[in-house]
């Protein structure tokens, strides 16, 4: 067996799939995906390609078509810049490409700075690839947020990378302009790579605007970009995500992609490319729309976990809410196995995501508001009743 | 008319029974305040109405329903607007819309039975001075109103727990 496979300890939420299946009337915050299916101008786009018989394989990198159209989208949305021919590669997803970019640019020992508490396959995908994840731990005093000062101290000499994605599955948090220059600054000081995950950039509120690192001043030459159609696009299923990187540090995950992976599937990539094609046209609205309706609900999230004494750091960004459960005496595992089992809601144990995540749940606010509410009552039984 | 009244009745359309207190919290103002908007578009006669979305297959009712397009003369001075408010104060009438092509007014009618609906074209319709033709199309079947595709459940799709 390998052993750097076996050193990963299994998912922290598989036992809650078991129980949640034996369980009815199950009401789920614990889902990490939009609840709006696919816009429907996409699906017929994929359908018409099928039917089309548009069912081969495309190039390594992507349909070229679907490169150009990511390479106008991120220029237009973000101010970055990419050439559509060498430097934008289509994943199976931004999952692949955080595989991809893991084993494409770390060599045994090399360590990667990560914020605790963090997307679960950030770690795993550094400890496949041979690195060492380099845990920098963040609470509800700094929101959430990497500090330039708690970075710098993580930095030794066998560091690679800085790996950050904002706004941040579990919490929601975001990061503003000032403290990402702080930490380009270090980044580039250090001769660092950045690798960012920008997959919920577009989900943000209250007016604030998240920026990709990539467009700061002397960082796109030393960032590797990940996003991807599910989570803006409400796309999930289609498994279709990009990396987007200077031609240098694009060619190594490149040629793993090419050798593993060949190439994302064609019907998927088709409706990606009418994702941002009819954006191009409407201005995104399909993106705007959602963002919307998940803001008005992220709003009804936070007052009913505030009126049940759930204190909870006030999410800018993607589509979950941290609230602390320290004060009913419970750990973070506990209490989501008790709250199933006890009054059917699913909610996600803090620890998925990492050791600091401990005395939190994740929860999901990308459910209807009806069942949400639902919800709501149920835990506040469960809390009273504990 | 002020973003707070189109995000309130983008909610209202979503669910004209959505209480106040609700909305207010969705869209970070205060009750008083959505009140007020829904209060001030109840005046003014931009909400006019709140009534469901029925399926009426699912029901015993039953009636007929047409879609009538109608050719008329427009009048001095009014053009369209009187002949479309003369017909549409007929009860069976249910909407009237002023249309660009062969025909120029587009009814909904609805009537308990077709000898009613017929008695309707050709004796009331018809007979109206301006009306110089009509076209009528009997409704067989609704697949989709005001959005909501009939008899369809969207179930949720996604696994309960995924990170």
């Amino acid at each position: 067996m390998n052993p750097l496979v076996e050193a990963v300890p299994p998912s922290g939420i598989r036992k809650f799939f078991d129980i949640a299946g034996g369980i009815e009337d199950v009401i789920s915050l614990g889902i990490g995906e939009p609840d709006f299916v696919t816009p429907y101008h996409i699906r017929s786009a994929v359908i018409d390609s099928l039917m089309d018989g548009q069912t081969q394989y495309t190039a390594n990198y992507g349909m070229i078509e679907l490169r150009r159209e990511i390479a106008h989208y991120l220029s237009a949305r973000f101010g970055v810049h990419y050439d559509a021919e060498n430097e934008v590669l289509v994943t199976v997803g931004a999952s692949e490409a955080i595989d991809m970019v893991m084993r494409g640019l770390l060599a045994p020992g090399d360590e990667v700075i990560l914020p605790d508490p963090g997307y679960v396959s950030y770690q795993p995908c550094v400890q496949f690839a041979g690195g060492t994840p380099v845990v920098v731990p963040t609470d509800a005093d700094n929101g959430f947020m990497v500090t330039p000062e708690a970075l710098e101290k993580a930095v030794t000499d066998k560091t690679k990378a800085v790996f950050l994605a904002y706004p941040c599955n579990p919490t929601g948090a975001v990061m503003p302009l000032d403290t990402m220059q702080a930490i380009a600054d270090i980044v580039i000081r250090h001769d660092l790579l950045m690798i960012v995950d920008d997959i919920y950039i577009e989900l943000v509120y209250d007016g604030f605007r998240q920026e990709s690192f990539a467009s700061l001043p002397g960082m796109r030459e030393r960032t590797i970009l990940i996003n991807g159609f599910s989570k803006s696009f409400a796309m999930t299923g289609f498994r279709v995500g990009y990396v987007c990187a200077p031609e240098w540090l694009l060619k190594n995950p490149a040629k793993i992609h090419q050798y593993a992976i060949m190439c994302a599937s064609r019907a998927s990539q088709v409706g990606a490319i009418q994702a941002l094609k009819q954006g191009r046209l409407d201005n995104y609205r399909d993106i705007e729309t959602m963002r919307q309706s998940y803001d008005q609900r992220r709003r009804l999230m936070y007052k009913a976990f505030t009126d049940m004494g759930l204190p909870c750091v006030e999410p800018k960004g993607a589509f979950y809410m941290f609230p602390s459960i320290a004060a009913t005496g419970m750990d973070s595992d506990t209490f989501c196995e008790r709250l199933l089992k006890e009054q059917a809601v699913v909610c996600i144990p803090g620890t998925a995501f990492g050791a600091c995540g401990e005395g939190y749940i994740r929860c999901c606010y990308a459910t209807s508001v009806d069942k949400m509410s639902e919800a709501f009552d149920r835990m506040h039984a469960f809390l009273k009743g504990k | 008319m002020n973003e707070l009244n189109q995000r309130v009745l983008e909610l209202l359309c979503q669910d004209c029974r959505m209480p106040v207190s609700r909305i207010a919290v969705m869209l970070g103002v205060s009750e008083e305040e959505v009140a007020r908007a829904i209060q001030g578009m109840e005046d003014d006669r931009v909400i006019v109405q709140y009534r469901p979305v029925v399926d009426w297959d699912q029901t015993q009712k039953t009636f007929v329903e047409a879609m009538i397009s109608v050719k008329v003369t427009p009048q001095r001075d009014q053009g369209f607007d009187a002949i479309a408010k003369r017909i549409g104060g007929f009860e069976e009438v249910r909407s009237v819309f002023l249309m660009s092509g062969a025909y120029d007014l587009l009814l909904l009618l609805e009537a308990p039975t077709l000898r009613e609906l017929a008695y309707f074209v050709s004796e009331k319709l018809s007979t109206l001075d301006t009306v110089t033709a009509t076209s009528t199309s009997f409704v067989l079947k609704r697949y989709k109103q005001d959005g909501v595709i009939f008899g369809q459940k969207m179930e949720d799709q996604r696994l309960v727990i995924s990170p």
